[in-house]
């Protein structure tokens, strides 16, 4: 779920309040949008590709994650490279080549059935 | 109307905007059509395709290649699908591939200097749609539910009505044609993009007349990271499973395996996973074609080709199901004048029969039927002439739109019993007659209680309309299953556990208090027979 809204890098565009397709942020006060329905959130991290300036965060948890988890850190996710780190993969923002360039997965064969006895 | 009430008008109205809505949207302006496209959420980032990557089933017209890629599938769908519709779907799929990357410049990948066009990724082909349709004049409303459709004097479906969320405001749109688009139902279980999936489209439909095909392939379940949302069920092919204490779990596997995993998870509550069968090679190639299955474990600090992880199975309903709004003619009309269905809202039997894993045959679905709708609607509406806007306007909408005794129960109880009837892998997966009795007595009861219970209006009306969508289909779903008493595809039985030549058919169900079945002979095959 969307954890972080930074109010350090957010250029207050909207663009979050737009793009949500479950409505979860609000305009807030100073132009930083708020979480206001974080139960709506359906972990998609479209916000996040979205963002233009990397200030947004989501957990991949689809229940809020617990006060004092490094997921809702600043300086934690900033310096561990989450924070804007699906944007950087799938290579939205000026400068970087749009992965869908790069995107041919692997050819899948028929599924492995795990057998009862691993070798 | 109240004075806040935004009246528009438009030739063609498109409810919801993924793939089939914004083909829809693209197809019927470029008729000449002035369309507007209402999504509940946001146009290109909106629904399970928006979110990831897909496969595109594409292949180049060359008659050994296609007829291999119809014959591939006819098994594990039951042989229900139409011969004739699943060629002219990879025709139009060709065509709309290769429009995309010449008129939405899409940046497909080369592969030995060829466009490869067997997939997208979701962030880049929704937006490049988004902005397609809107240089095409197409008129966007974002936040936008549709809350009811409206019919003239003869049932002729005319138009919407709905709420814009973000303004507080409602709205209503007089039309010739309406396009329903809306996805389909994945009951609100947090599966990837799939929150704005809750059959709304097939309420409004059912409302104004139409039937429903298929809805008993309605039983899909995806794969994720426990706790997590991503369902990127293909790769988990790459999968060894483990039961809690970590001996192996024999027999499971995301294809053919995957009821085992169900039991396990049903019997110990624990069913952990390792993707210890890709070569480094597949593992770096699995980042490059879905990114996004990557972003639980980089977050959460997991290795899946080395560590052991828990995993769970989020119920994908009908958008990895096949059943949906029945379509009855070449421009995906419905049985109702003026309404069309396109992509996970209308059936997909007529492709994929009953049996889809979703990914390539429903997106070539999606853009193949938005293209036919968009032409169709168009047509409709161009042949109504002056007269499509002097029609007198009704709305058609019931349960929370008509005022009743205010005794019954509204969107947080239903939602309740959807999460204890519907969501339960021995209940909608592991299907069993003495279970699904029960479940839709209790959805039945739901369904009269709703019927009794308060009228809502502007901002409480979209959520309470959506909790009716799902009771309404799930209600769909378990008597098409109990009606269908053999295994056929993903509609399987305990009790019934082979496939039953005597009941060769697809099933049409309807109606909304007292809901009916009836078989329908299988189209398009020839002479071909199960």
């Amino acid at each position: 779920m969307i954890e972080l809204v930074s109010e350090s890098r957010c250029v207050s565009c909207d663009v979050c309040i737009a793009v949500c397709p479950t409505n979860v942020f609000d305009a807030g006060p100073g132009g930083i949008p708020v979480i206001a329905r974080q139960s709506d959130c359906q972990t998609c991290f479209m916000c996040e590709a979205h963002c233009p300036a990397d200030a947004l965060f989501v957990a991949p948890q689809t229940h809020p994650v617990p006060d004092g988890s490094p997921l809702r850190d600043e300086s934690h996710l900033a310096s561990s490279g989450l924070l804007g780190s699906y944007r950087r993969e799938i290579g939205w923002g000026r400068g970087r080549r749009p992965g869908a360039r790069l995107a041919v997965g692997p050819e899948l064969g028929r599924a492995r059935i795990t057998p009862a006895a691993l070798s | 109307m109240s004075s806040s009430t935004l009246d528009l008008t438009a030739d063609v109205v498109v409810a919801g905007g993924g793939p089939a809505g914004t083909w829809a949207a693209l197809t019927a302006a470029v008729a000449g059509a002035d369309v507007i496209l209402l999504d509940k959420g946001y146009c290109g980032t909106s629904g399970p395709t928006a979110s990831g990557g897909t496969g595109v089933w594409y292949t180049r017209p060359d008659p050994a290649e296609r007829e291999a890629a119809m014959a591939s599938r006819e098994a594990l769908g039951g042989f229900l699908q139409d011969r004739r519709w699943m060629a002219r779907v990879l025709e139009q799929t060709y065509e709309n591939m290769n429009r995309l990357e010449t008129e939405a410049r899409y940046p497909f990948p080369l592969v030995d200097g060829v466009p490869y066009k067997r997939g997208v990724q979701g962030p880049e082909y929704m937006r490049r749609m988004r902005s397609w349709i809107k240089r095409k004049g197409v008129r966007i409303l974002d936040h936008s539910p549709v809350t009811e459709l409206l019919v003239d004097g003869i049932g002729t479906v005319a138009g919407v009505r709905g709420h814009r969320r973000q303004q507080a405001g409602d709205y209503r749109v007089r039309a010739g044609a309406v396009i329903l688009a809306t996805g389909g139902c994945a009951f609100l279980s947090k599966a990837l993009g799939c929150d704005v999936a809750t059959g709304d489209g097939a309420l409004f439909a059912a409302e104004a007349g139409a039937e429903m095909s298929g809805m008993e392939f309605s039983n899909a379940y995806g794969i994720a990271p426990a706790f997590t949302s991503v369902t990127k069920t293909a790769y988990y092919s790459f999968a060894t499973f483990f039961r809690g204490d970590g001996s192996p779990l024999a027999g499971a596997g995301s294809q053919g395996g995957r009821s085992v995993i169900a039991a396990e998870l049903l019997r110990a509550g624990t069913v952990l996973c390792r993707l210890d069968q890709a070569t480094p090679e597949q593992q770096r190639q699995m980042r490059l074609g879905q990114p996004n299955f990557f972003l639980p474990f980089d977050r959460l600090g997991i290795d899946p080709f080395t560590d052991r992880f828990p995993v769970t199975l989020l119920l994908e309903g009908t958008v990895r199901g096949t059943g949906g709004i029945r379509i009855v003619a070449d421009d995906c009309a419905t049985t109702v004048p003026g309404l069309y269905a396109a992509g996970d809202a209308a059936t997909r039997e007529l492709v994929c029969g009953a049996f889809t894993g979703g990914g390539s045959h429903n997106s070539a679905w999606a853009m193949s039927s938005g293209t036919f709708a968009g032409r169709g609607a168009a047509a409709f509406a161009a042949g109504l002439g002056a007269a499509a806007t002097r029609r007198k306007l009704t709305g058609v909408g019931e349960v929370g739109v008509t005022s009743a005794d205010e005794s019954g129960i509204g969107r947080a109880e239903a939602l309740e019993v959807i999460r204890r009837e519907v969501h339960p892998y021995d209940k909608n997966y592991l299907r069993n007659g003495s279970r699904l009795r029960p479940a839709l007595a209790e959805l039945d009861a739901v369904w009269d209680a709703l019927r009794g219970g308060a009228r809502a209006t502007g901002g409480d009306l979209p959520g309470l309309r959506q909790a009716a969508a799902m009771v309404a289909h799930a209600r769909w779903m378990y008597t098409s299953a109990l009606a269908r008493t053999e295994s056929r595809g993903m509609a399987r039985r305990e009790e019934f556990p082979e496939l039953d030549p005597n009941q060769y058919h697809r099933l049409t169900v309807g109606g909304l208090d007292t809901l009916w079945t009836r078989p329908e002979a299988v189209t398009g095959r020839g002479l071909a027979v199960a």
